[in-house]
């Protein structure tokens, strides 16, 4: 299956390891993620106010490169636009509820970008990766994996952006269940525990550091708590908050334990025998292999 | 007798003159008496000192283009852009790494692109500079070098931009962080500098300096150009 694929900047730059593991990992389940030959940024962060039709410009120019894809034949009949980065899926997945139910607002948007060659026709739908997988059948992403993440008790952190607000959350913003569904079908362990879709301090960590400090202590004092061995993710953000505040945290107090974090496509990799190189668990912040050597996944 | 020159109505700078057709803006600027101090460089198209922004009699769109290469049309609003006065950060490129990091503390503003694609119209070089700005946000250095090759400078796309980003001189900056730190290095060149040094052609240019016009213009016609 081929499938439009947004990178979104930060999986070009500090996230690398997020693409290519989810790259990887989707040609082994038989999914070729095609990058969309132009694209911009998301967007980000969603606008909020009914006035600022300017912000919307950026997703709804990369809806009409899906289009221009079909037209291309790059991909076949695909309405479809797939995101890995939480933010950017949360950011056009806005965009785009706001293009087809505001018809007017869809007009001027398109009277303005006079210069495509085509309007965006509001029929594009954007898809979270993790999305994809629940449709394609968590059972039948268990039977291909070849490395069972066998006694690896991994909790799943949502974070903001998967889940809120509801219209273009991808499961149950109160009780989620996909990460978990995904953790069981690697037969990895899933973790209850309480902060998995508390905030991480989002921006903050620019210049508000203390705030995204305090909130990442909470969120891995109570993984731990709960016997988490590993934390996945799939926001950059989160992932960098959670990933480089840690090993703030480690300095000030030595007895702080860390916990591992990744991409959730990272486990994926693994779980489907892809090594650690393909993986990209060299960029990760916290050492990632100690765990995976003891459980003899790597 | 010549036949006379056909004359059209402009305004320059709000004012209504008579220009010949088929000047250019610049032309008709020096035309009406206006004595050119900024906003003139080579009058060649190259070097993007003569930003303009015009409007065509029965358009709303305000146009930008280079005064010494857009010719007047009946009824043209034009005004000049000598300068633009926009910031522009000191750096020593020794210091700098070619990645997204750089531009983060030099050019923030960058990254308020809100993707509306302005800069990219107000462009007199079609240049893609929307594209570039893109690419410069996302850390692909070599893209944003190679789109914004031919920038001339001339500040239109910063005048116009809604999100106050300075495109050109982000664009310079990739462009200087590609050549120094990303591309792939000439040993050819090295070769030929030391060439130079030890004073290989040192005969052939004092020739070339001593020749005269007529035949410096024979042979300069008569060169081969290798494209490789």
């Amino acid at each position: 299956m081929k499938i439009p694929y947004f990178p979104g900047c930060t999986l070009k730059t500090t996230a690398q390891n997020f693409e290519m593991s989810a790259i990887e990992s989707a040609k082994k389940i038989g999914i070729e993620f095609i990058e969309l030959p132009r694209w911009n940024c998301c967007g980000v962060v969603a606008s909020l106010t009914s006035d600022d039709l300017m912000r919307h410009l950026a997703p709804v120019r990369n809806f009409i490169r899906v289009q221009e894809m079909n037209k291309q034949g790059l991909v076949k009949n695909e309405n479809r636009l797939l995101t890995l980065c939480s933010m950017c899926y949360n950011t056009l997945s806005l965009s785009n509820l706001r293009m087809k139910n505001e018809a007017d607002d869809l007009q001027k948007i398109n009277d303005f970008m006079h210069r495509e060659e085509e309007n965006y026709d509001g029929n594009i739908e954007v898809v979270h990766f993790l999305s994809i997988l629940e449709e394609m059948g968590f059972d039948k992403l268990a039977q291909k994996i070849t490395k069972p993440l066998k006694d690896l008790k991994v909790a799943s952190y949502y974070g903001c952006m998967l889940l809120r607000p509801k219209e273009v959350g991808i499961d149950d913003a109160e009780a989620p269940a996909i990460l978990e569904n995904f953790v069981k079908s690697l037969k990895a362990e899933t973790v209850d525990w309480d902060a998995g879709s508390r905030c991480c301090g989002s921006y903050h960590t620019v210049n508000n550091v203390d705030i995204v400090y305090n909130l990442v202590k909470g969120i891995i004092l109570d993984a731990r708590k709960n016997g988490a061995e590993a934390i996945i993710t799939s926001c950059p953000l989160c992932a960098f908050n959670l990933d480089v505040r840690q090993s703030e945290i480690k300095k000030d107090n030595p007895d702080f334990q860390t916990i591992p974090i990744f991409y959730f496509t990272q486990l994926m990799g693994i779980a489907l025998g892809l090594d650690k190189k393909a993986v990209g668990l060299e960029f990760n912040k916290i050492d990632t292999e100690d765990i995976l050597k003891k459980k003899k996944l790597i | 007798m010549a036949e006379k020159q056909k004359m059209i109505k402009v305004y320059l700078t709000g004012e209504l003159f008579e220009v010949p057709e088929g000047s250019t803006i610049m032309m008709a600027l020096e035309y009406a008496g206006f004595q050119l101090k900024q906003g003139i460089g080579c009058r060649e198209g190259y070097c993007g000192a003569c930003a303009t922004v015009y409007r065509e009699k029965g358009d709303y769109k305000l146009k930008g283009g280079l005064a010494c290469q857009t010719v007047v049309s009946e009824g043209m609003a034009i005004t000049q852009i000598p300068s633009v006065p926009a910031e522009k950060p000191v750096y020593d490129l020794n210091d700098l790494t070619p990645d997204v990091g750089t531009f983060t503390k030099l050019f923030p503003s960058v990254f308020r692109c809100v993707s509306c694609n302005t800069c990219t119209k107000a462009c007199p070089q079609d240049i893609e500079v929307m594209d570039y700005i893109q690419a410069i946000i996302r850390g692909d250095l070599a893209k944003a070098a190679d789109i914004s090759f031919d920038c001339i400078r001339c500040g239109l796309c910063a005048m116009r931009c809604p999100a106050e980003i300075v495109q050109y001189d982000n664009a310079t900056l990739a462009r200087r962080l590609y050549g120094k730190y990303l591309a792939k290095k000439s040993p050819e060149l090295e070769k030929r500098i030391e060439e130079i040094k030890e004073g290989k052609y040192d005969k052939d240019i004092k020739e070339l300096k001593e020749m005269p016009h007529d035949e410096l213009s024979k042979i300069y016609y008569k060169r081969e150009i290798k494209i490789s």
